[in-house]
């Protein structure tokens, strides 16, 4: 049975492939690249994370919209997906905690809902094939003007979003009185980020992503944050020389996602675009130094080329973790100096909650740099 | 870590016979558990006494003992066999505890045998509720708000505390057995009794209720290197207060936001690791409060459970397996996924479909017991059903439990939704109180115009839920009044999972008419597989679903196939050794390079194991489901004669629409199951049968038993199990049968025969190829006539018929399968009575002693029959003639009459059990008293007897008494039969009847002196006193014994369990000895 102010639409993507449903929300044509995350729960954070800006989003799970949507969870201020593919959209919520339902949410910030789509099938086709840009439009079949719009789209690689996401001035978050200031560089950082540094003690200073070296430093932060992102992180290349810069000071670095690969480019690593990429919360990346398997959240289309034999071109840069699926990069850290990064997201929402201790690392070696520094000084 | 190099002889234990609460699911576990251990070199020993399992199958173990699951008889095991570690995980709490008490009683260490997977002390410490309170209290978890109580004062104190209703949770026993909860003072004092003595450690936990508040469970797994992960999330529909196996239950979770589902998982990781299960899986229960998210942990197995095996099919993730090969050293990344086959099994999956599990009870053989839900499990079954969304798979799971509902459909008349009327005050009242209807009485109360928020109210379903009904009634009202239906239109519906069946009502047409247009409009399922990943990885495993989306993936092999149809959701009357035979036939078939495809519901089973067939389909197993993937596959045929009835009653409709049906034909099934077909040609054979007749009205049956002569069995036709059969003594309770229990009309008619009473009852199973016929095997029941086959006790070889009468009975059996083209298996029933022998029915089908007989005579009778219904001959398979072992092998019945407090626990030709076990020995004598231990009867071997029987059984009590009085017994009686008794020089002490005054015979076996209660009933009309007799037998766990054979058998057993030390020989051992007589290996 229709759903009520649904319109036939269609997802093209640019090999021709067409997926048939329904449509809510925003009138498009809306073109983007398409993904698909597994994540079964947590998607009122998927679609406000901005790691997913310029995309449109498949979600695997076919049930979406069961709980509502609350204030609390979204990851930024408002929806950052393209647009959401799903197979079916609950026209009903039940949670102590929700105050509207997805559509209601989603429709007046301008994000097309295409539903009733066989999600499998999208998602073993973009598998297969591999991720690629799509358009959803109006309509049983593709109309031309939709086929214009996919076009005109650019790709992925090589597209600078981090500065588009990035807040355009500098805000600060926690307690004033807060016992360590870290700056965070938001190349389109998670707001649970942000909750977890100030759940340990800390004072954010959230710069814009093109902040020089030297206005950070400064400021004399305890750590230095560099955060997720979306696009590609080749085409930041105004962060190398930042991070060259502060690392160098010997200043405590973590870096998470768009932020690890930041750094494993400064070392001299390279990037890579992953053929369909990792985006749910249940990736096994294995801990080297323990042996120990953490469940993940991960949410990246590109990713540090190397493996658990290191990183071609970065040899001051060791791999400390590895996805078991893949055996790609998932976390590394400096030989000498202060630095770790990791590829997925300890920080989790959506996700599990295995990697958390990351942040209480990063503090220990923020706290023992303090402690050094009192002593030397 | 590899896997361990310091243990090499591995014990696994068995759950026993299935009973409420822990059912086909540990022959699914315990099968991995064997295989998985042998795959890595170990050499595994098994102990379990159930036969209708594929564990217990010869070739899954190297040494397979059936014996008693009891800590005295695997020690026994234990001494004999000195293996070096003990797996005890996987046969539930059965295994559980045995496993527990030998470490308490230091025989684990005595003979160096190491505890694996988990260790004694998580076990303790999950199982025994304070100090399971204690460690959640340790890692900052809250649990209901309870006290234990060891006694009934305590637990008076208690009841201050928590007020009613009160949750009553009895330590160490299963599926909630002996719990409940209590509303009032008098139910709290009967429940928290009935807990203490069935806690074999005398504790309960009464718990402040939590009833409406949400539930939840997660399967977790832990390895040594300290890794976990959650392999589902499951949500119940019903909220607290049902016991999750009586719960309609989803996975994954559907209500909780990501934030809510982490805390679940921390707290649920934190929980494994804190309870100390080193090497394995556990299922930790949640509930959390509507209206504020609270959450608490309401208590964890730490081990395989009936929800772990739910949690392995509904992801694809194989929990008893993986846990096996963590208990011996791997690590969690060690292990390949082995559904893609590429990446590791230390990872969480994910789904893109919805899993929907429906209980199935069996409430209806059990009139006058109340049909109310609650932490108690009563269901005796289950059906799973995966579909693209909710809506999809619970109208999927809901008609493959094949209670003639197509869907979420109303019963015809109020009545069958459990009402007394259609008002809304009946609907309130009703829809408060959990019952197995309740979900159909929402449908009724959403019709009448209760709002999601009222039924909410009433039921505390959460409103989600509701919702999604609601959607299905929009949605039907929707298609009812479209002009056209057009392929969108079709499809719209099918993709909420409606049947055709459904949409035929809705249309006013008959359901091949929706098929056809359907057909026409290209209007067919997509087939998708259950990958682990939702879609990430590439998978090859073939384990697939129906749904309307756009892309199958089922793949196409080109390879000749054969279909496989299933036994559905257990129930009594049809359980687990359907299921094995069908395994079995895959076996057979899969060696003779034949694609094998499963179609079956039932998550509990081996044959729903993705790797037991080639291709499993896990659908609903109704005549649109079958069609469909028999349509989509083409198959050589299908198997219909192995699942029981319910592939059996499709075997028209497949025919109809031009289905090969593979082994004995169609019309020679029909023949068996037409009264007037089947006399014809047993008039051609001069085989004799009772007198009997057909009716289809009230007054018709009257007429016809009045000719016949009364006492009459009565039965409904085509029903198995002896649903609604009963004998029947007198034309008022002729007229009261159809008041009460069965409903008459020309297309329902009822069968009458004759009843023979007193006389003898053998089972024969036969098998044929078509040419020649071989007898499988001859049973003597224990039970005299009158009693269901399936809950009477038997012997193989029989011992008391004489050669002459086995030997008409093997004649008759040849002749029918011959003259029936049979082509497979086939089972008749005799009686004997004044040396004629009758047949009182045949089933050109595979039966449910088929299992036994096979271990009985060391041939896999399923796995023959299958490559006989492919056209191999029985001298291709080499078994040509009977075997007759030279050792004696007992079945007996096990009973759910516990679970059913005021059940009067007697015996008729309604089936009632829900398990078996096997016994085998030397002698008979052993043979039974070994089958009455693992059944759970322990046999006394000293102190009293009572016995009261009635007036008919008084000349044949007397040798019994007389060899029980030989033995040391003494005996008790009431006045006449002790009279009586004394008459024949059998010393009796007289006992007051009940009405009598004190002390009476309650209480006798109250206080524990008499030890063995002899009752046969005085017909239909038994007395209040004999009722309550059997009913403290029942509750006090006294032995007993409705019928004097069964006494006589009794005494032969307490003599041979006097007599001798007992011994164990491992069924391995048996066979060896019947090739050795035969010459040859057995089949």
């Amino acid at each position: 049975m229709p759903l009520r102010d649904s319109i036939k639409g269609f997802l093209l993507l640019e090999d021709g492939t067409l997926f048939l449903g329904q449509l809510t929300g925003q009138v498009p044509p809306t073109v983007a690249e398409v993904v698909f995350t597994t994540n079964m729960s947590g998607y009122q954070e998927v679609f406000t994370d901005p790691s997913y800006k310029g995309q449109i989003v498949v979600m695997t799970a076919p049930m979406i919209g069961n709980y509502g949507v609350n204030h609390e969870d979204p990851e930024s201020a408002g929806a950052q997906v393209a647009g959401i593919v799903v197979r079916e959209i609950s026209r009903s919520y039940s949670n102590w905690r929700a105050d509207g339902d997805l559509a209601g949410w989603l429709g007046p910030l301008g994000v097309p809902i295409l539903h009733g789509v066989d999600t499998r099938r999208l998602t073993r086709h973009l598998r297969s094939v591999g991720v690629m840009r799509g358009v959803i439009g109006v309509g049983a079949e593709a109309t031309a003007e939709a086929r214009a719009a996919l076009e005109a789209c650019p790709s992925m690689e090589g597209l600078d979003l981090a500065s588009v996401v990035s807040t355009r001035k500098e805000y600060s978050w926690g307690a004033a009185d807060a016992p360590y200031h870290i700056v965070a560089f938001d190349y389109g950082i998670k707001r649970n980020i942000l909750r977890l540094f100030e759940d340990h003690g800390c004072r954010i200073t959230v710069v814009p992503s093109t902040t020089s070296a030297e206005d950070v430093l400064a400021r004399k932060p305890n750590g230095v944050f560099f955060s997720n992102g979306p696009g590609d992180p080749a085409a930041v290349d105004y962060a190398r020389q930042t991070i060259r810069t502060i690392a160098d000071r010997k200043v405590p670095i973590f870096g998470i996602c768009l932020g690890h690969q930041l750094i494993g480019l400064t070392f001299g690593g390279s990037t890579m675009k992953l053929p369909y990429g990792h985006r749910g919360g249940n990736h096994p990346v294995k801990e080297l130094a323990t042996g120990r398997v953490l469940i993940t959240s991960q949410n990246h289309g590109f990713a540090v080329k190397g493996g658990e034999d290191g990183i071609p071109g970065a040899p001051d840069l060791e791999v400390t973790h590895v996805n078991l699926n893949d055996g790609t990069v998932e976390g590394l850290r400096h030989r000498s100096l202060p630095l770790f990064a990791v590829q997925y997201h300890p920080e989790a929402a959506p996700g599990p909650h295995d990697a958390r201790p990351l942040f209480k690392q990063f503090l220990n070696a923020v706290r023992d740099d303090v402690t050094r520094s009192a002593a030397t000084a | 870590m590899p896997r361990r190099t310091d243990i090499h002889r591995i014990l696994v234990i068995g759950s026993g016979p299935i009973v409420i609460g822990q059912a086909a699911e540990f022959d699914y576990s315990g099968t991995q558990a064997a295989r998985a251990l042998r795959e890595e070199g170990y050499e595994v020993i098994l102990v379990n006494s159930n036969p209708a399992t594929i564990m217990t199958d010869p070739e899954v173990a190297d040494r397979t003992y059936i014996e008693p699951v009891t800590p005295e008889f695997v020690e026994l095991v234990i001494e004999k066999e000195k293996p070096d570690a003990l797996l005890p995980t996987m046969g539930g709490q059965t295994a559980l505890n045995v496993a527990m008490k030998l470490s308490e009683r230091g025989v684990l260490a005595k003979h160096g045998v190491e505890l694996i997977g988990a260790k004694a002390r998580a076990i303790k410490m999950a199982e025994d509720r304070k100090e399971f309170g204690d460690a959640m209290l340790r890692i900052g978890l809250k649990c209901p708000e309870g006290r234990i109580a060891t006694t009934w004062d305590e637990a008076l104190e208690i009841a201050e505390f928590t007020g009613y209703p009160a949750i009553i949770r009895p330590a160490f026993t299963l599926g909630g057995s002996g719990g409940g909860i209590a509303y009032n003072r008098e139910e709290y004092e009967s429940i928290v009794r009935g807990g203490l003595a069935a806690s074999p450690v005398s504790q309960v936990l009464i718990e402040r209720s939590l009833l409406g508040w949400k539930e939840f469970e997660l399967e977790v797994m832990r390895d040594f290197a300290d890794n976990v992960v959650i392999v589902c999330s499951i949500e119940n529909i019903d909220p607290m207060g049902v016991h999750t196996g009586d719960s309609i239950t989803v996975a994954p979770a559907m209500t909780l936001t990501d934030r809510e589902y982490q805390v679940m998982r921390d707290a649920a990781c934190a929980v494994i690791r804190e309870i100390g299960v080193e090497a394995g899986g556990c299922n930790i229960q949640f509930a959390v409060n509507p209206a504020n998210g609270e959450m608490v942990v309401i208590e964890m197995n730490p081990r395989v459970s009936r929800s772990s095996a739910l949690a392995s099919k509904a992801t694809g993730f194989p929990i008893a397996k993986i846990g096996t090969k963590l208990a011996v050293g791997y690590r969690l990344d060690e292990i390949t996924n082995d559904i893609t086959k590429t990446t590791p099994a230390s990872f969480e999956p994910v789904l893109d479909y919805v899993v929907v599990k429906c209980p199935r009870f069996a409430f209806e053989k059990f009139p006058n017991v109340p049909p109310t839900l609650t932490t108690q499990m009563k269901s005796v079954g289950e059906s799973m059903a995966i579909g693209r969304t909710f809506k999809e798979a619970f109208q999927k799971g809901l008609r493959a439990l094949e209670t003639g509902r197509d869907g979420w459909t109303l019963g015809a008349r109020p009545i069958d939704d459990r009402l007394p009327d259609e008002t809304i005050e009946s609907l309130r009242g009703a829809l408060r109180q959990p019952t197995p209807e309740r979900i159909f009485q929402i449908k009724r109360a959403m019709l009448a115009g209760l709002t999601v928020e009222q039924i909410f109210e009433l039921t505390w379903v959460d409103p989600w839920f509701l919702h999604q009904m609601k959607e299905l009634i929009e949605a039907e009202r929707w298609f009812q009044s479209l002009h056209d239906m057009g392929a969108e239109e079709l499809r719209e519906m099918k993709r909420m999972g409606f049947s055709d069946k459904q949409l035929a009502r809705l249309r006013g047409n008959h359901e091949s008419d929706i098929r056809r247009q359907r057909w026409a409009q290209g209007v067919r399922p997509a087939y998708k597989m259950v990958d682990t990943c939702a879609g990430e990885f590439p998978s090859e495993t073939p384990y697939l679903y129906s749904n309307y989306d756009e892309e199958s993936e089922a793949p196409r092999s080109g390879k000749k196939s054969v279909v496989i149809l299933g036994s559905g959701p257990n129930r009594i009357g049809q359980g687990v050794e359907f299921d094995y035979m069908c395994v079995r036939a895959v076996m057979a078939l899969r060696d003779r390079g034949i694609e094998t495809i499963m179609i079956n519901s039932n998550p509990e089973t081996v044959s729903t194991d993705y790797d037991t067939a080639d291709k499993l389909y896990f659908e609903p197993l109704t005549l649109e489901d079958v069609l469909e993937v028999v349509d989509r596959e083409q198959p050589l045929g299908v198997i219909v004669q192995l699942g029981g009835q319910t592939p059996l009653k499709l075997t028209r409709g497949l025919e109809a629409a031009g289905v090969k049906i593979l082994g004995t034909s169609p019309d020679a099934i029909d023949i068996a199951e037409d009264r007037e077909r089947f006399d014809q040609i047993a008039r051609s054979l001069n085989i004799r049968q009772p007198e009997n007749g057909t009716a289809t009205s009230v007054d018709a049956a009257v007429q016809v038993a009045s000719t016949i002569g009364y006492p009459v069995l009565v039965r409904p036709s085509y029903v198995l199990g002896g649903r609604a059969m009963q004998i029947v003594y007198d034309e008022p309770s002729m007229r009261d049968y159809f008041e009460t229990a069965a409903r008459v009309s020309e297309d329902r008619p009822v069968l009458i025969d004759r009843f023979l009473e007193d006389a003898f009852e053998a089972d024969v199973d036969a098998i044929s190829d078509g040419k020649i016929v071989v007898i499988g095997g001859v049973m003597q029941h224990i039970e005299n006539a009158g009693i269901h086959s399936g809950d009477s006790a038997c012997v193989l070889p029989p011992f008391l018929i004489r050669e002459e009468q086995i030997a008409v009975m093997k004649q008759h059996a040849i002749a029918l399968a011959k003259a029936l083209g049979v082509v497979g298996l086939m089972n008749v029933q005799f009686a004997v009575k004044d040396n004629v022998v009758y047949v009182l029915e045949v089933n050109p089908r595979g039966s449910r002693t088929i299992p036994f007989v096979s271990k009985a005579i060391g041939v896999p009778l399923a796995s023959v029959a299958a490559r006989c219904m492919i056209g191999d001959t029985l001298e291709e398979i080499g078994f040509t003639e009977e075997i007759v072992p030279p050792f004696v092998s007992v079945k007996e019945a096990v009973f759910p009459f516990t679970k059913f407090p005021g059940f009067d626990p007697v015996l008729g030709p309604e089936m009632r059990s829900t398990g078996e076990v096997m016994g085998i020995a030397d002698t008979f004598g052993t043979a039974y008293a070994r089958a009455q231990l693992a059944a759970d009867n322990a046999l006394p071997l000293e102190g009293a007897i009572f016995v009261t029987v009635n007036d008919a059984d008084k000349p044949n009590v007397t040798s019994i008494a007389r060899r029980y009085h030989e033995m040391g017994f003494v005996l008790y009686a009431t006045e006449g039969t002790a009279k009586f008794l004394r008459g024949h020089g059998v010393p009796t002490r007289t006992v007051n009847k009940l009405h009598e005054g004190r002390p009476h015979g309650v209480d006798l076996m109250v206080n524990g002196e008499v030890r063995l209660l002899i009752n046969t009933p005085l017909g239909k009309h038994a007395k209040y006193d004999d009722y309550r007799l059997r009913q403290t037998a029942v509750a006090h766990r006294v032995s007993y014994t409705t019928t004097l054979s069964a006494a006589e058998a009794a005494c032969d057993a307490i003599l041979a369990l006097k007599s001798r030390r007992p011994t164990v020989r491992s069924l391995q051992e048996w066979h060896q000895m019947l090739a050795e007589e035969m010459g040859v290996g057995g089949g």
